[in-house]
């Protein structure tokens, strides 16, 4: 749009006479959209309800206990989802400290201008791959990176092993390959929203630093990227919280163990991989009701980490624009 | 050597290794990707130029012949479902934040729908589980079609809002002075005006749900059978990925790589059309 046309937001702008007496269809026409807002709503409690009321079970049996417990064996009807807690959080940190520097270049990358007729492609490209279904990475990463880590990668970072994350059974199916995996599958996301941050610094601030002298280096590390902070952090958690509940490709190669080591090399599980594996044949009402309780716990962790990242970008957005 | 010129030999040095971590962040980024797209074209390809891929239902392991015309039914299905639940209420949901949604209603809305978003799509599995599999007592298309409804929703939603807000006040103020009623104008000239935008969001949030595996597992489960009846267990692309991958049998594996390349091109094209569209747009309204 290249004219600067006061847009959106029509109650104001409609004027008091239309108010007044109104159209009968104007009454129909808002009870229609205002019943689909309603059940949008509606559907958001609906979904807390019916993952957590049918977790009642070991809810009331457990308590606390539940998150706090760190044995799972279900023959016994023993629930400790420790274990899973755990497992998603390694692997979601883990995979953040490896997409991370990656996905930071990238965004720098994308977000100057005018360095060739390859940035609009590479932009989309980038968009695009943020798409790929979850289970295509979930084949590649059974089929081709599980050997690769199994004969090369672990190996090879075993020489470290006096550092105990690098150590462990070297099956290659690991906590390591899952974060691997979720670190690919987060790079685009984490990509193109820290260059959609980066761009709403304002120019002045990046020409000012330039026009003083500063290098390129040192305009982006010490003037853009601070500017962009508060925004780039929340584009971190946001995709932290995509793979806290990423669940295909990393059920394909964790391995399925429900233990808590630091030996990264071992095989492990998540939250959303137990749900995954274990569900569909369920049996028994308190394991059905441990395995909604996993839900119920994953859906409260990212509830909670998304709302954090939101305020993050809003603020961070909300802060670049003040300073233009 | 004088230190102000070992100094800007530092800063000199220290920019080009910067510009280097750069470029080598784009290269390294781009390599598991590259190696997805040749790793999917090489075991996928000869699996999807077989004719059989499109035209036969699944074979066991063992029986060759085998395709994924039940799977491609299944998903088409179930996405038309899902679609037609999540399409209206997204966009009617969304012409309520444009057009009324300039309060408290409004923000929670656009909160609740943010928070929606990023829902691990394996909750919505169970959300659909518990409402629909648990309580009638069997799986169906329908179950797994709810699911991937409220993953759409929210896209839809926020696309619809994001494009109707884009439009100017002035053409519904035109609407207004040609004695024509609010929802009229809404109908009539808003929403023709921001189609584009509605268009694009639809397109991605059907892209998105197109590869879910997840939320299927234990909703729409899978079925070896070509079924079109929504109330019975009903086979997607994404479930003969992930089920066949696990399985030891090679050739099931091979219709695994075919599947997944099929997804692929499916979303891209997808995406690629969604974008299309609004860079014809953008031109247009230039």
């Amino acid at each position: 749009m290249s004219t600067a046309l006061p847009t959106g937001g029509a109650p104001s702008a409609a004027p008091a006479l239309l108010r007044r007496g109104g159209h009968p269809g104007d009454a129909v026409f808002k009870v229609a959209v205002y019943g689909a807002a309603l059940v949008v709503l509606l559907a958001a409690a609906l979904i807390l309800y019916e993952v957590v009321a049918p977790a009642q079970p070991t809810i009331s049996r457990d308590g606390i206990g539940f998150v706090t417990g760190s044995r799972w064996d279900p023959r016994v009807n023993v629930f400790g989802a420790l274990p899973f807690i755990y497992g998603t959080l390694v692997t979601s940190i883990l995979a953040l400290v490896l997409a991370l520097p990656i996905g930071l270049g990238i965004a720098i990358y994308l977000a100057r201008e005018g360095l060739g007729w390859f940035r609009a492609p590479l932009g989309t490209a980038v968009e695009l791959l943020a798409a790929v279904p979850s289970v295509v990475f979930g084949i590649w990463a059974l089929f081709v990176l599980v050997p690769v880590m199994r004969d090369s990668v672990e190996p090879a970072l075993a020489h470290l092993a006096f550092i105990p994350i690098f150590a462990g059974p070297l099956s290659g199916t690991s906590f390591f390959t899952a974060g691997v995996v979720l670190a690919i599958m987060i790079l685009p996301t984490l990509a193109s929203i820290s260059r959609d941050v980066i761009r709403t610094v304002p120019r002045e601030l990046r020409e000012g630093s330039l026009a003083l002298g500063a290098t390129e280096a040192e305009t982006t590390l010490k003037v853009v990227l601070p500017a962009a902070r508060t925004g780039i952090t929340g584009a971190i958690i946001l995709a932290l919280g995509r793979a806290m509940g990423e669940t295909i490709a990393v059920t394909m190669v964790i391995g399925n163990a429900p233990q808590m080591t630091a030996h990264l090399f071992s095989p492990g599980y998540t939250l959303a991989s137990i749900i995954a594996n274990e569900f569909p044949e369920a049996q028994g009402r308190l394991f059905i009701s441990a395995l909604i309780e996993m839900a119920a716990v994953l859906l409260l962790l990212s509830a909670l980490v998304n709302a954090v990242a939101r305020v993050l970008l809003v603020r961070g957005t909300a802060r670049a624009r003040a300073a233009r | 050597m004088t230190a102000t010129s070992r100094v800007a030999r530092r800063r000199v040095v220290g920019n080009a290794m910067f510009q280097g971590a750069v470029s080598a962040a784009v290269l390294v980024g781009a390599i598991p990707f590259v190696l997805i797209v040749f790793f999917l074209l090489r075991k996928g390809l000869p699996v999807v130029l077989n004719p059989d891929f499109f035209t036969q239902v699944e074979h066991p392991a063992g029986f060759p012949g085998g395709g994924m015309k039940n799977a491609i039914v299944g998903t088409l299905m179930i996405l038309a479902i899902a679609s037609l639940i999540a399409v209206p209420i997204g966009i009617f949901a969304g012409v309520y934040m444009a057009e009324y949604g300039q309060n408290r209603l409004g923000d929670a809305l656009r909160f609740i729908s943010d928070v929606l978003t990023s829902l691990p799509s394996i909750v919505l599995g169970i959300f659909a589980y518990s409402l629909l599999v648990a309580t009638t007592g069997h799986f169906s298309a329908i179950a797994g079609s709810v699911a991937l409804a409220v993953l759409m929703m929210p896209v839809v939603l926020r696309t619809t809002e994001a494009a109707m807000v884009l439009v100017p006040n002035a053409v519904r103020e035109a609407g207004y002075a040609l004695g024509i009623p609010r929802w009229r104008v809404t109908l009539r000239v808003v929403i023709p005006t921001a189609l584009g935008g509605i268009t694009t969001g639809v397109l991605l949030a059907m892209a998105r749900a197109a590869g879910e595996t997840a939320p299927l597992l234990f909703t729409a489960l899978g079925s070896p059978f070509l079924n079109l009846d929504p109330t019975k267990p009903t086979q997607t692309l994404s479930l003969i990925v992930y089920h066949n991958a696990l399985t030891p049998y090679p050739d099931l594996q091979d219709e695994a790589w075919g599947a997944a390349l099929l997804l692929v091109v499916m979303v891209t094209l997808a995406g690629i059309a969604a974008r299309i569209y609004v860079a014809r747009l953008q031109r247009m309204s230039r």
